[in-house]
């Protein structure tokens, strides 16, 4: 059984202009463990896709089962339950919460999940660890660096242990080296068995999936398998590549 | 998470909006502080003038002479002594529930002793009107009844004259003089306090009723046995209207008042116009706290506009909560919390101010200040509860907020 499955799956969003059709009845299967980008043009239905497969919207059309869950069945506190212990979220925009520090950022998820503070606590500067942030822990994001504050964003995502990451844009604010070690991230994630979606327009950032899904117009175009580039080698070839001007000469 | 951890995040919040979360809170300090002033300024003045009636005796009816027509001219009260001490006499005896009818002459004088001088009121009377009054000596005795027949010149003082005529010294047996009559002090009267008017009632002396005629006013008792009024006490308060009827047509037949004239005296209940006294106070009070009460609903609504503007502002975040797991129930809770929290503070603040504003207002007036723990923990509940009623519609708004259009808005 895959962890995703998708069926005839749509999305159209009814507007006073007329109707608009996101996503036209897509089916697929996402097997756990997988690491997947989601990639197409603007408005091809990337973002539409991730929404309902993250739980924070509903299909108009067709049936989604998560983890063997029939999803459509659930009631909204249902979701919220299902987002809070199987799905984590990393946007473009990080969306921390500007008056706390990255410690309580990352126990929000726990705090829906009703575990106690100590544990929260230790957990929470566990995962930051994870992200290498455990001395920026009590930092607010406005002292962070941007893929600082991504990275405390994914260890937000993390932290409840889920099967599911869904990254929306990950590196769209970020330069190309602060990208590729987020991706490093991803993929060490990805090694230890959580399964992985990202949606990018970013080619660069697609190498790195081990499956490429390309979207046009609501439907899917291709779903391409193969060997992802490795985002923790190229960093080390970066450290250590020569300067430039050597490079010329 | 934890009511009280809720609790810390909401003041975390209200804190990042320091400026503005006092302006909103303003709102509600005012009116909590209003309603705690103006309730126990309300009840404050009730009690005085409860207090008052108290200290005049219960179940009073005052019988003024005067009020004479001579020559098509009416003259007002007092205008005349039709009254006499038979009439109070004769309304004890023959008026059904009097249980007290006093005589009574009022005049001032100056009061000497020994170098010092007191001008005061003079009340002549006798022993009915300390009945009346239910009002007795604090040290010494009150007349014999032999030294009213006689009126012998002996005098009960009020605790003001004591002081200011005879400072520390123990008045009783004393000596002093009123127009030069010596006049001996067998009794000093328990205090009593402000009239309803703003009176002392404790600057007074008393003598026997004949002696004030004779000795101080100067009158010729065999011929003139008038007085300015009669006070009388009934039984009950049921008693009084039929004993005021009764009264009155006792004195018209003794006065020999064709039924064509009008009464030659006036029946003044006093036991109405207290009650009327208690309602007016009454009605102010609730005036007064109807008022404060719409400045604490001015109050909720200054919470509601700032919930709902923080609520507009905090769309992201509300979405993010919703993304990690948060229930509606979870961000309805967040924003009720936050609002309550807001109104509570202000009510705590408020209470503070209105206390003081209460216990100022009350030494200024010189009410008794009433200030109940009652009435605090009602405003701290009314508080809590305008931070749960007006927080409720921006706190529901912010929960039905759709995650995707929360998290997409900027
Ligand atoms: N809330 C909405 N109401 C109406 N139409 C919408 C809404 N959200 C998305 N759409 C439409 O659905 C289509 C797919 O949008 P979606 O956001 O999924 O695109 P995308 O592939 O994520 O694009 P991008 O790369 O620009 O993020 C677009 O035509 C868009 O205009
Ligand atoms: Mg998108």
């Amino acid at each position: 059984m895959a962890l995703i499955e998708v069926h005839e799956l749509s999305r159209i969003y009814s507007l006073d202009s007329g109707s608009v059709i996101a996503l036209d009845r897509v089916s697929l299967e996402i097997e756990a463990g997988d690491l997947v980008a989601v990639m197409g043009p603007s408005g091809s239905g990337k973002s539409t896709f991730m929404n309902l497969i993250g739980c924070l919207d509903r299909p108009t059309g067709g049936h989604y089962r998560l983890d063997g869950v029939a999803v459509e069945t659930l009631s909204s506190d249902g979701l919220a339950e299902l987002r809070n212990r199987k799905l984590g979220f990393v946007f473009q925009q990080f969306n921390l919460l500007p008056r706390v520090d990255a410690c309580a950022n990352v126990e929000l998820p726990m705090v829906y999940a009703g575990r106690d503070r100590k544990i929260r606590r230790e957990k929470a500067l566990a995962a930051l660890g994870r992200v290498g942030l455990a001395e920026r822990a009590h930092h607010r994001p406005m002292q962070l660096s941007g893929g600082q504050q991504q990275r405390v964003a994914i260890a937000r995502a993390l932290v409840n242990e889920p099967r599911l990451l869904l990254a929306d844009e990950p590196t769209g604010a970020l330069d190309s080296r602060t990208a590729l070690e987020i991706l490093a991230l991803f993929q060490d994630l990805n090694h230890e068995g959580v399964t992985v979606v990202i949606v990018t327009h970013d080619a660069e950032v697609a190498r790195h999936a081990r499956r490429v899904i390309r979207f046009r117009d609501g439907h899917i175009l291709s779903d391409q398998r193969q060997e992802p580039a490795d985002a923790r080698a190229a960093l080390t070839a970066l450290d250590h590549a020569p300067p430039a001007a050597e490079v010329a000469a | 998470m934890s009511l009280w951890e809720a609790i810390r995040s909401a003041l975390s919040a209200i804190g990042a909006n320091a400026l503005r979360s006092a302006l909103t809170m303003l709102g509600i300090i005012i009116g909590v502080a209003a309603v705690i002033a103006m309730v126990a300024i309300g009840s404050g003045a009730r009690e005085r003038v409860t207090g008052q009636i108290k200290s005049l005796g219960a179940n009073l009816a005052i019988i003024q002479s005067g009020n004479v027509t001579q020559g098509g001219v009416r003259l007002g009260a007092g205008a005349s002594s039709t009254l006499t001490d038979e009439d109070a006499r004769a309304v004890l005896a023959e008026v059904e529930n009097v249980t007290a009818a006093a005589p009574v002459i009022v005049t001032r004088a100056q009061a000497v002793y020994a170098g010092t001088n007191w001008s005061t009121q003079i009340t002549a009377t006798d022993l009915d009107f300390f009945t009346a009054r239910e009002w007795g000596v604090a040290e010494g005795r009150l007349f014999e009844p032999e030294e009213l027949r006689r009126g012998e010149i002996v005098a009960v003082i009020g605790q003001t004259v004591a002081k200011n005529l005879f400072g520390e010294q123990d008045p009783l047996d004393q000596m002093f003089r009123i127009r030069n009559v010596p006049f001996k002090v067998i009794g000093v009267m328990a205090p009593k306090g402000q009239s309803a008017l703003g009176q002392d009632q404790d600057d007074v002396i008393f003598v026997p009723l004949d002696t004030g005629r004779r000795r101080i006013i100067g009158r010729n008792y065999a011929r003139d046995r008038s007085v300015q009024t009669i006070m009388v006490k009934f039984a009950s308060e049921d008693a009084i209207a039929p004993g005021i009827a009764d009264t009155t047509a006792l004195l018209r037949q003794r006065h020999r008042l064709p039924e064509d004239q009008d009464d030659d005296f006036i029946v003044r209940n006093l036991t109405e116009i207290a009650n009327t006294a208690t309602a007016a106070a009454t009605t102010l009070s609730w005036l007064l706290a109807a008022v404060a009460a719409v400045s604490l609903l001015v109050g909720g609504i200054g919470i509601m506009n700032i919930m709902l503007v923080s609520v507009t502002e905090r769309t992201r975040e509300i979405g993010l909560r919703l993304a990690v797991g948060a229930r509606q129930r979870d961000v309805l809770a967040q924003f009720l919390i936050e609002a309550t929290t807001l109104a509570t503070i202000g009510g705590a603040v408020g209470i503070a101010l209105g206390v003081g504003a209460a216990l100022t207002i009350a030494r200024i007036a010189n009410w008794p200040s009433v200030i109940s723990i009652e009435t605090i923990l009602i405003a701290v509940g009314v508080s809590g509860m305008i931070g749960v009623f007006f927080g409720f519609y921006p706190a529901r708004q912010a929960a039905r907020l759709d995650p995707i259009e929360a998290l997409r808005r900027e």
